[in-house]
């Protein structure tokens, strides 16, 4: 597979075929990359360049290659075949200190750096600054300051890294990355945890090492930002390459299919549907209902009726106390005010075992820490719940466990489909949906969601949306998380905004959208009304009741385990 | 995949080609190694003598297993054997019938119950208060040899009781009786955790105990039954010691049993850091272990050198497991078959 530009743009230094627009020599190049691993090839021939000054998008979906590429370009892993070319000059990075000393810095999604020292100390280290044999701290200092400064980033250099938000932590890791005179920055999800001011911090920064010309490399599931930001992209699909393209040239449809490889319908699909089952007044008896529910430190007293049968989406920025008042309602923290009634029945919910009793279920948005248990297979993370419910003594049969695990393979369509694999093994968007099914397993009455889709590929992002409508409409009521507002707006038929550890707005979904959900968010208040009705325009077409086929037709259907889901 | 590769793969296999060289080797220093011979209904050979000495190991080594399974370590195994002995050898020494069954059978129950005691106390530790299980078992490793000080009153006490001397060098339809003990030990422990679901729960909160939390796993409860068990497993074994010795010895029981139980376990391939368990790869290791002494006496190493040697093979047995290892090992072949296979420019 060639590049589509490949004519034009391949070029050597001494043969620039378009003097008009001077071709630039690409400062990276990888051609014909393959490696393999036991059993699989995870990059088949796989090409790739970038050029200084330009943001470059990696895209592709969870499995795609895009991790191994990176890797293979950062000295992690030795390649089987083909060539790497850095600057002109044929590479072969033996670790990644090597490729970070020829200029190829990396920012990992989880941020590698020591909580516990200072900024200045993650900042410099491996290469403090030394004098009379000893670490010359104030040069240290003064040299972390002006990166940081660099960066418009405010803080003091000897504060514990620790201290600051996960944001900073970020920029913190870049200002660590850039220091080593990097010719190529990586940045592999470096959003997924920011908010959107954050994002938009981060944004300015990337622009501004733009123009001193480092190429960049900017992995995200976002496609928004990827479009806001970056200059080209290249997609891979299964460990090959679909082709490169300018992003100014390429419709997002188009990269979407690209990514997948299939035609995209089931967010269409979705969006059609979405609202058109909302709960009729009549029938709403309320499941689970929480007044003045609140904790320390954590959200502030809070009202929150859930109905039957209803999707709650619950908006707010990261701290806002939307992940902290779910928490509550799953018993994963205690609520030290307020009470939660279930059917109207006071309830304390001390612990997730007591809330599981109940049929409450709540998947964490911290997937690897709180939610897999990675060195298990997937039949055992799926059973997990459930067996645990049902106590040690009385074993789910060999057999059932089987069946259970085959048939939410199946129906979530987890990949690979072998119940013995280990979950460590699974891309983040499979072990998110054995984790979804873990929690169907034990037939839950209200399935708390804080993030279910965040950084998984689009495809399983559909699936696990139309899972959630499905659910719903088959009578469990869902508490949704989740930071982009299209999805919550698509998902909900109400809409819990809270900002600041308080619960601000709770609105019917009817003729909402994104930004007035933002106003609430930025500024805790309803737009006004001719704002509000401004906006109902175009909120028609993303609310519109849709063509009315049937959703069961193409949706997954979920396997009825024991219990009752009526 | 070769099948030998597919093999090499297997948690167990490393751990079994150290069990079969340490076999060959005693076989060429003594060519009668695999000979069993019956005497007066009794089983005799080196094989049967490695069984029965490994026993106490095998049994703590089973306990320690799930321990360490729930990413713990109990360091106090050796002094809860101690603590054991003591009670039952005071316990037949105050009676006026020391050989009666009657008093074995109380003194044996006695010992029992205070591991029990005790196991809770290091569960109680871990679970309750959140404490460092290397510290928490820390305690009771140096106080319970105190306490075993105390209950002996800092002597030796020699038994003269035939039933208890029964347990550890009896015979019961020709087999020792410390290695029944040990199979109905690890049995038991196979079927508990196996059968039911406490294998799942264990693995998975040595994993990850808060997903474990989340999902509804009682680790509380779970982790004070595993102490409990592991305490009851040693109080067995200091039994069996004591009773092969015919004497409580506060300060020499058990000794640096624990270590041998830990070695046994990371040499059949459960990891320290917690998970997957494996009771098999347990027996191997625990195996392992009493092969090696018993191969430096056939060998003929001087006894000085024993700790060395020891040392050298468990480097050996854990260099072979080591993730590290296995990925050069691996790198290596990857590049060979590179080499070999296409010829691609590789610098």
């Amino acid at each position: 597979m060639t590049h589509p530009l490949a004519d034009s743009m391949e070029s050597t230094v001494t043969q620039q075929t378009e003097p008009a627009v001077p071709a630039p020599v690409p400062v990276v190049e990888m051609r014909g990359i393959s490696i393999g691993f036991p059993g699989v090839k995870a990059l088949d021939g796989v090409d790739f360049r970038m050029f200084p000054g330009e943001v470059h998008s990696l895209m592709g979906e969870n499995g795609a290659g895009k991790s191994t590429l990176i890797k293979a370009l950062t000295g992690v892993y030795g390649i089987d075949a083909g060539t790497i070319t850095l600057a002109g000059e044929r590479v072969s990075f033996a670790g990644p200190a090597q490729a970070q000393a020829a200029g190829i810095s990396t920012v990992y999604q989880e941020v590698n750096l020591l909580p516990n020292l200072s900024v200045a100390e993650n900042i410099m280290l491996g290469r403090e600054p030394r004098r009379f044999g000893g670490i010359d701290w104030r040069a240290m200092r003064r040299r972390s300051a002006e990166l940081l400064a660099g960066l418009h980033l405010d803080i003091d250099p000897g504060s514990l890294l620790g201290d600051h938000s996960l944001a900073v932590q970020q920029l913190v890791a870049i200002a660590r990355a850039i220091d080593v005179n990097a010719k190529v920055l990586i940045l592999d999800e470096p959003t997924s945890s920011l908010d959107a001011d954050e994002v938009a911090e981060l944004f300015r920064v990337i622009r501004s090492l733009k123009d001193q010309g480092v190429a960049i490399l900017f992995v995200s599931h976002f496609l928004d930002q990827v479009y806001e930001i970056c200059d080209r992209l290249t997609v891979l699909r299964n460990g090959t390459l679909v082709g490169e393209y300018l992003v100014d040239e390429l419709l997002r449809i188009d990269l979407v299919q690209k990514m997948i490889g299939k035609e995209l319908t089931a967010l269409d699909d979705l969006e059609h549907r979405a609202h058109a089952s909302v709960v009729d007044e009549s029938d709403a008896a309320t499941f689970v209902s929480a007044s003045k529910l609140g904790r320390r430190g954590a959200i502030e007293p809070a009202d929150l009726p859930i109905a039957v049968g209803e999707v709650v989406g619950l908006a707010g920025l990261l701290g806002s106390g939307r992940t902290e008042l779910a928490r509550l309602f799953g018993g994963i923290d205690r609520a030290d005010t307020g009470e939660l009634t279930i059917h109207g029945e006071n309830v304390k919910l001390r612990t997730p075992r007591q809330a599981i009793s109940k049929r409450i279920a709540f998947s964490s948005e911290n997937r690897r820490d709180e939610g897999i248990v990675g060195e298990l297979t997937v039949r055992d993370n799926i059973v997990l719940a459930l067996q645990a419910d049902r106590g040690w003594f009385r074993p789910i049969p060999k057999k059932k466990q089987d069946e259970l695990a085959q048939s939410y393979i199946q129906a979530l369509n987890i990949r690979p489909g072998n119940p013995d694999a280990l979950v460590r093994n699974l891309s983040g968007g499979n072990q998110q949906k054995v984790l979804l099914a873990r929690w169907l397993a034990i037939a839950p009455r209200l399935l708390i969601l804080d993030e279910p889709t965040r950084g998984i590929d689009i495809g399983a992002k559909a699936e696990i949306q139309k899972l959630v409508f499905n659910l719903a409409e088959n009578g469990m009521s869902v508490l949704f998380i989740s930071a982009e507002l299209e999805e919550v707006l698509r998902l909900s038929h109400r809409v819990v905004v809270l900002r600041d550890r308080n619960v601000v707005a709770d609105l019917e979904n009817d003729g909402l959208t994104v930004d007035s959900l933002l106003a609430l968010i930025a500024d805790g208040r309803v737009a006004s009304d001719d704002e509000a009705l401004d906006e109902r325009a175009p909120a028609v077409a993303v609310v519109a009741v849709g063509s009315g086929d049937g959703p069961a037709a193409s949706a997954p259907s979920t396997p009825s385990t024991e219990g009752d889901r009526s | 995949m070769s099948a030998l590769a597919k093999m090499a793969s297997n948690r167990l296999f490393w751990p079994v080609v150290m069990l079969l060289v340490l076999f060959a080797i005693n076989l060429v220093a003594f060519p009668g190694f695999f000979e069993i011979t019956v005497r007066d209904g009794q089983l005799f050979g080196s094989l049967i003598d490695i069984l029965r000495n490994g026993a106490p190991t095998l049994i703590i080594a089973v306990g320690m297993t799930l321990v360490i399974a729930t990413r713990g370590i109990d360091l106090s195994v050796g002094a809860v054997a101690a603590i054991s002995g003591a009670v039952a050898c005071s316990i037949i020494l105050g009676s006026p019938a020391p050989g009666s069954l009657a008093t074995v059978a109380v003194a044996i129950t006695v010992a029992l119950l205070i591991s029990l005691v005790l196991g809770v106390w290091n569960g109680f530790l871990v679970a309750a208060l959140g404490i460092q299980p290397i510290i928490a078992t820390l305690i009771l490793m140096t106080a319970g040899r105190g306490v075993a000080m105390l209950i002996t009153e800092g002597q030796i006490l020699t038994v003269n009781s035939p039933p208890f001397k029964f347990l550890g060098s009896g015979f019961w339809f020709g087999i020792p009786v410390a290695v029944i003990i040990a199979a109905v030990v690890f049995g038991l422990a196979a079927l508990i955790t196996r059968r039911t679901a406490l294998g799942m729960f264990i693995e998975s909160v040595g994993i990850n105990p808060e997903a474990s939390r989340q999902a509804g796993v009682r680790a509380r409860g779970l982790l004070f039954a595993v102490y409990t068990f592991c305490a009851l497993c040693a109080a067995i074994a200091g039994l069996i010691l004591t009773a092969n010795t015919a004497a409580a010895d506060a300060n020499n029981t058990g000794l640096f049993i624990e270590l041998d139980a830990i070695l046994a376990v990371v040499i059949g391939g459960t990891s320290l850091a917690g998970g997957r368990y494996s009771l098999l790869g347990t027996l191997v290791g625990a195996l392992v272990i009493q092969t090696l002494v018993t191969t430096v006496y056939t060998v003929g190493i001087p006894p000085i050198a024993t700790m060395v040697f020891k040392a050298a093979v468990v480097t050996i047995v854990c260099l072979l497991q080591s993730p590290t290892t296995a990925e050069a090992l691996s790198g290596f072949r990857r590049r060979l078959a590179v080499r070999s296979g296409k010829g691609v420019a590789a610098s």
